[in-house]
């Protein structure tokens, strides 16, 4: 790999992004920095081909996502890396190859980056222990989703201008989600105050030591709430077997103009996509003012960029190191 | 167990052993002579200068000497995995941990369900098996929890114990008859104790489950079923044993049941004593048991419940996987961990911690399963056959999966250090074990 003089300097100690578990708040300050000046300069349209130039960056998908797949492969070329998508399909899991075999054969393809979504919690660290490339976590099972939290962080941090003592209320489907989880590790080691709102079906077990306030009135948890964060409640959850249906959710659990009244003056909308609109969130409040959640799919893509960029420097390092 | 018997015919004696059995309160340095298989003198007596002329005699150096170690709860892959383990591997790892006799469950490939696979158990451990094996038969047929087995011809094959295995059976009026049946032929009925809607997790319901984004099960699936088993007992009076408690209020279930009386009996395994949820860390697949780790304050409580008699046995739940079944993210691993090897040094740990006595340990592997299952064996007596265990106490060694008898690798202890071991397995009299000192 091409050595500069000026090799740009580590950001993150880890060599994967496997959780937000692993990144400690300076770490989490600096990969918004860089996210924040990615998100500046492909505004002003700069153009940054030759950060991850000579890379290649596979994306390897057991479970479906467009956004998701999209963001990273739009993220690793805008930096020049050469990306290939991998979707692994029902059959090839069905011949009986396992997530390892799957790994194995990909890192004998030497990329340097490779971007992982598995159904699995757990999936995505089983698979960094038998690769040699950098991992990133694009959401496990219910476990974590660090680069949306990370994206988060960034659109609240633009808006709010800072983390650290603001008031997120997390609302919807908490026990099964992923995104929810990383937001809730993210934000209490940026010291926000948080709450998590949701039926208590759809709360997880032990909720009450990860270190947030629980609401099972939203009306009641969106008071005094900076950042309103609505999550997405999957079809499966909604026929009876955690809450008795999508019209009722909608009524106590859904954000509407109304209940999002009661938060505060101007507070942030935020979904991490794709929305239930009707369901967990009204269409005007969806498209309204105070939302973001566009904003939240540009911020995705400079997050990824100085994700990307920033394992890739632990990378060029360690593979110096090896030789 | 019957390769050996050009040993069995000689006298061979142990001397300057610390004999210790339970069951008869028996804690003394002594000998014992082993004649055609069987103990012929026992006691403080037995010196080198007392035994007969031509004697092979062992000088175990002050070593702890007890009865062979009785596990009933061991799963094998023979028939139907046998690259996991078969019933051969699986006594060579019982007898390198001191267990000289293994009660097999029903869940193998057909299963136990039939008379002919518990004859086919019992020729195959006769050729092949360096301990005695014992099968424990399944209540329903093909484990399916529908329609009770054949008891009375089961027990006439062989079979010691009647249970489904890693399933509860669900349908109360069913296993109320099974009971009632199985207590007519004095068969135990052995039940994993488990609410079928309940479970369907993978670990312990609760913050770490949370944090791993993994499906609980909550200690309220153990305390339903439990309940709702002995309630079953009280109604058709019959023995029962649950397999396996996990969580610290299932004792107060099974004190209460003792209390009024009840033929109850329960056990326990050496991971939930010696391990907590947390040893699950990211995702550790070994730790991935049925019933699953639980807090450390359930750990305690069950090492507290085999120490004052609440809980009755303690079982190695030895459990062969594979790469095939562990190599995979958590919650499509298999559960199970294997455990026969490890099962007396790791209940040691909990001797040298202080936390529990070495009289309680020895017992619950010894006497306490052999009178539940009314099998020989548990103890030391002139007359009974020679089945012991040589342990040295205080020898520090290190696990090493692959230096394991067992066929597969999945150990909870690998890496741990552990301070006391056996040295020599006896079976019948002949010796099935011995430590190299290399």
């Amino acid at each position: 790999m091409a050595k500069t003089s000026t090799a740009p300097r580590r950001l993150v100690k880890s060599d994967h992004l496997l959780s937000i578990a692993d990144l400690s708040p300076a770490e989490i300050g600096a990969l918004l920095d860089l996210a924040d000046n990615y998100a500046d300069s492909t505004r002003k349209g700069d153009r940054h081909g030759k950060v991850l130039k000579g890379l290649t960056q596979i994306n390897l998908f057991f479970e479906n996502s467009t956004r998701t797949q999209s963001s990273f492969e739009l993220a690793g070329k805008r930096l020049g890396a050469d990306v290939l998508n991998m979707a692994v399909s029902a059959s090839s899991l069905a011949k009986g190859e396992t997530v390892l075999d799957t790994a194995m054969t990909l890192n004998a393809m030497r990329p340097h980056l490779l971007i992982v979504r598995h159904q699995s919690s757990g999936a995505v660290e089983l698979l960094a222990q038998k690769v040699s490339c950098a991992v990133i976590n694009a959401g496990d099972g219910q476990h974590e989703h660090p680069t949306q939290a990370l994206l988060d962080a960034l659109t609240i941090r633009r808006h709010l201008k800072r983390l650290e003592g603001l008031t997120v209320a997390i609302c919807g489907d908490i026990a099964h989600s992923r995104v929810a989880r990383s937001n809730i590790a993210l934000l209490s080691k940026m010291n926000v105050r948080l709450r998590l709102i949701a039926p208590p079906t759809l709360l997880p077990s032990g909720a009450e030591n990860l270190g947030a306030e629980i609401f099972t009135d939203m009306r009641e948890g969106l008071k005094g709430a900076d950042v309103v964060m609505m999550l997405r409640l999957q079809l499966e959850r909604m026929n009876g077997s955690f809450i008795p249906s999508a019209r009722e959710y909608y009524r106590f659990f859904g954000l509407d103009q109304e209940k999002l009244a009661i938060a505060n003056k101007g507070a942030l909308v935020m979904h991490p996509g794709p929305m239930n609109r009707g369901v967990e969130i009204d269409s005007i409040v969806a498209d309204g003012v105070q939302s973001v959640i566009r904003e939240q799919v540009e911020m995705g893509v400079a997050t990824r960029m100085a994700v990307l960029d920033a394992l890739s420097r632990n990378l060029d390092t360690s593979s110096k190191a090896r030789e | 167990m019957a390769k050996n018997t050009a040993n069995a015919s000689q006298r061979r004696a142990f001397v300057n052993a610390r004999l210790f059995d339970p069951a008869r309160q028996l804690d003394q340095t002594g000998g014992v002579l082993i004649e055609d298989g069987i103990i012929k003198w026992i006691g403080a007596a037995v010196t080198r200068a007392s035994l007969p002329e031509g004697t092979d005699i062992t000088d175990v150096k002050g070593s702890l000497l007890v009865p062979g170690l009785i596990d009933m709860r061991v799963f094998t892959g023979e028939p139907g995995t046998e690259h996991r383990e078969t019933l051969q591997t699986a006594s060579r790892a019982a007898a390198a941990g001191g267990v000289t006799s293994i009660v097999i469950q029903p869940n193998t490939q057909p299963v136990m369900d039939d008379a002919s696979i518990v004859d086919f158990i019992l020729r195959r451990a006769q050729d092949t098996a360096d301990v005695r094996v014992y099968p424990m038969a399944a209540i329903t047929q093909d484990l399916a929890g529908e329609k009770m087995t054949e008891f009375g011809l089961l027990k006439e094959a062989g079979a010691i114990a009647v249970t489904d295995a890693v399933g509860s059976v669900r349908n109360s009026k069913l296993l109320s008859r099974a009971m009632k049946y199985a207590g007519n032929f004095n068969l135990l009925l052995v039940q994993h104790v488990e609410d079928f809607d309940l479970a369907g997790g993978v670990m312990h319901s609760g913050e770490s489950a949370t944090r791993l984004g993994l499906p609980g099960i909550p200690a309220a699936a153990e305390l339903i079923a439990l309940e709702r088993d002995i309630r079953l007992v009280e109604m058709t009076g019959a023995p029962y044993h649950a397999a396996q408690l996990s969580c610290a209020a299932s004792l107060d279930v099974i004190r209460h049941a003792k209390a009024r009386g009840l033929p109850v009996s329960c056990g326990v395994s050496i991971n939930h004593l010696t391990l907590n949820e947390h040893d699950i860390g990211a995702y550790r697949t070994f730790f991935k048991l049925s019933p699953p780790l639980r807090c450390e304050d359930d750990r305690k409580a069950l090492v507290a419940g085999v120490a004052d008699g609440t809980i009755d046995v303690i079982v190695s739940s030895h459990d062969p996987q594979d790469a095939d079944t562990k190599r995979v993210p958590f919650s499509e691993a298999a559960f199970g961990a294997i455990g026969l090897e490890t099962l007396l040094s790791a209940g040691l740990s909990l001797v040298h911690s202080e936390q529990l006595s070495l009289e309680r340990l020895i017992e619950a592997m010894t006497d306490a399963p052999a009178r539940l299952l009314n099998i020989q064996g548990g103890r030391l007596e002139q007359g009974v056959e020679a089945d012991l265990a040589i342990v040295d106490m205080t020898a520090p060694w290190v696990v090493d999966a692959d230096l394991l008898k067992s066929a597969s690798r999945n150990t909870t202890f690998e890496a741990r250090a552990f301070e006391g071991r056996v040295t020599e397995t006896i079976v019948g009299g002949s010796s099935v074990y011995r430590l190299s000192n290399n």
